[in-house]
């Protein structure tokens, strides 16, 4: 087993989650990049858990996996709080705060 | 799966919690839990002075078990291990911990009455407060970077869901959600950074990080110390903690959420949330990579100077009181990263200055942070839209306290002597220039003078100004608004036409501890020392 494998399907996975946020104009897509983004690190840490011989990478993605459902949780709130206010998700459309 | 297997056998080792040492995270997270249940099963509790004094009660018991933790500290060294070795207690929590309980106190003041005027309901604003002020001292206690994740989480997630919370306002939904997507990416890239550093050192504590960096191989190198997974782990925590504590370049986010966000929950984002990051960063950095500082400190240093300028530049150019007090406290943030820098210096004694010049920035910060946008939400008025500098015209012939303690406080974030602000700059600057970094102490400088225009402006504004006739403010502030629809307009239209502005007395009450606290530091700056002393040595105790 290499370690470079997991490490190459995270930083491509890394990479595309960051190329979702910048470009989606959807808010759920881009709730949905950052869970890219997320998994990205939790195949890093089980991977170099592994590596390792160490649990502490495995709880650590455990811990990610649980703070992760809560963030997009919230995440989702808002995008639905947004909805209702101006039936619209899109994220471009977003322009009332400006300096 | 082999990897359980073969633990499977080992008997079950409870680890040693030390709960004693836990009292003010558990006041303020079951604070929050109790709150909830309370105002749930019992209606009449919803109203609006319950929750309010409710938290402010939670606030200040947290706050009370300090100095006992204190004394207990000083019995055994100064520093306790708790929860297995995963939490630090020691003069830095416990400092970092009263700031924050200070703030919560501040705002739940300033929210009781903006919950009113709003006509919002609910308990569930001082709620996520409570949990946010939890998740925050968590981020200051965390030794190991599992829990600084959890901790930096219960934070920003909570305060996500407060910047959101004006239901009918577009603009605080728009905040919330450039918040969330902004903060829940920075986390990410964090915890990308996390992952990098537990794979180069095989550790999550920040001990075990440190002790993997010094460790010295068979040849007598320390290959770690060159290690290029390192140094990406540090510049993607550097970015994640940069995000959060609003430096410049992560800081495009700032004047939108703070001009968004309800204005009391802008003034907790801006005291408790940065001190957090701030506190957080100094553990992580100092602590876990004091040991690389020639890497990561260089890069601080460019923050820390890019921050102080572009903050004070563009507050400068703001017309909105809001926008201009979030590139300020971009500006303020430069200063502490400036002491950051000086914290994380190989010397003793100029990391020694350097954490004290951190915390006094983060107590002294907070107060006048808090108290300013205290201000700004009676100024608000109903809808929460009135926030052009035009506002502040002639303040001081309408609401003459109200203006003096304005100008108290924003004289003191400008760094005039006889307020907290003068010896926070002062304490920073002394000790970049003790770490021999004239460059840094000299931007501070520079950027010290030109915000101090912009705390200037509002205060000539307030007294030297002729009265704008109110319906000329009410126009000048639609224009800005106008495009983003009827929703907006009427609230702000409300708000201009009550020109005469409501100080109620729980507001007050915040405005005169905040202005009395920032007075008192800037007279006799030596009544925190031996906290600040406390807390700068915990840090410097755990320094090879």
């Amino acid at each position: 087993m290499f370690l470079n494998q997991f490490l190459f399907l995270a930083a491509i996975l890394f990479c595309i989650g960051v190329y979702g946020v910048l470009t989606r104009k959807n808010g759920v897509l881009v709730l949905m990049s950052i869970e890219l983004i997320l998994n990205a690190v939790n195949i890093n840490l089980v991977a170099f858990g592994s590596f390792n011989q160490d649990i502490a990478g495995q709880v650590f993605a455990l811990f990610i996996i649980a703070v992760a459902a809560a963030e997009v949780g919230v995440g989702l709130a808002i995008v639905l709080l947004i909805y209702r206010n101006r039936r619209s998700i899109d994220v471009s459309e977003a322009d009332l705060l400006q300096g | 799966m082999n990897l359980l297997a073969q633990l499977e056998p080992a008997p079950v080792v409870v680890p040693g919690i030390e709960w004693s040492y836990l009292w003010p995270l558990i006041v303020l997270s079951i604070g929050a839990v109790l709150l909830i249940t309370i105002t749930s099963l019992v209606p009449a509790t919803r109203r609006q002075g319950f929750p309010a004094a409710f938290t402010a009660a939670t606030a200040i018991i947290a706050f009370a078990f300090l100095p006992w933790m204190s004394n207990r500290l000083d019995d055994i060294g100064g520093r306790v291990l708790v929860v297995d070795g995963a939490m630090a207690v020691d003069g830095f929590t416990i400092f970092v911990t009263g700031v924050i309980c200070i703030a919560v106190l501040l705002v739940a003041l300033l929210l009781d009455d903006y919950l009113r005027r709003e006509g919002l309901d609910g308990p569930e604003w001082y709620v996520l407060m409570l949990l946010s002020a939890s998740g925050g001292v968590l981020l200051a206690s965390a030794e190991d970077l599992i829990l600084t994740f959890v901790g930096l989480e219960i934070l920003s997630i909570a305060v996500y869901v407060l910047a959101a919370l004006h239901l009918r306002r577009s603009e605080s939904q728009e905040a919330g959600f450039k918040y969330f997507v902004l903060g829940a990416l920075s986390s990410a890239i964090f915890l990308y950074g996390i992952a990098m550093v537990y794979g180069a050192t095989g550790s999550t504590s920040l001990t075990g990080i440190n002790e993997a960096i010094m460790s010295v191989n068979d040849a007598g190198l320390s290959p770690l110390r060159e290690s290029s997974m390192i140094l990406l782990g540090m510049a993607l925590l550097l970015v994640g903690f940069g995000f959060k504590v609003s430096a410049v370049p992560f800081h495009v986010w700032t004047p939108d959420v703070y001009q968004g966000a309800p204005t009391p929950v802008v003034a907790f984002m801006a005291s408790a949330v940065k001190v957090a990051g701030f506190a957080g960063m100094v553990r992580v950095f100092v602590v876990g990579f004091g040991d690389l500082g020639d890497d990561w400190r260089p890069l601080l240093a460019a923050m820390a100077i890019f921050t102080l300028l572009v903050g004070a530049f563009l507050a400068v150019v703001q017309t909105n009181i809001k926008r201009t007090l979030a590139y300020s406290s971009i500006t303020h943030a430069g200063f502490l990263l400036v002491g950051v820098h000086a914290a994380g210096s190989d010397s003793v004694s100029t990391s020694l200055l350097g954490s004290k010049a951190v915390l006094f920035y983060m107590i002294s910060y907070t107060v006048m942070i808090v108290g300013t946008f205290g201000v700004i939400t009676v100024v608000g008025g109903r809808g929460d839209g009135n926030h052009t500098l035009d506002a502040y015209r002639g303040l001081s012939r309408r609401q003459p306290l109200l203006a003096a303690l304005m100008a108290v406080l924003l004289l003191a974030q400008a760094g005039i002597p006889f307020t907290s602000g003068f010896f926070a700059k002062f304490r920073v600057i002394a000790a970049a220039a003790e770490g021999g970094q004239y460059g840094l102490a000299a931007a501070a400088m520079v950027a010290a003078v030109i915000a101090a225009y912009l705390y200037l402006r509002v205060i000539v504004a307030m007294y030297l100004a002729d009265d704008v006739p109110v319906t000329g403010a009410a126009s000048a502030d639609h224009a800005d608004d106008d495009h983003a629809g009827g929703d907006v307009a009427v609230p702000a239209a409300g708000a201009a036409t009550g020109s005469e502005i409501r100080v109620p007395p729980s507001v007050l009450v915040a405005l005169v501890l905040a202005v009395a606290a920032t007075l008192v530091l800037g007279i006799v700056p030596g009544v925190i020392d031996g906290a600040l002393s406390d807390g700068a040595t915990a840090l410097s105790l755990l320094r090879p």
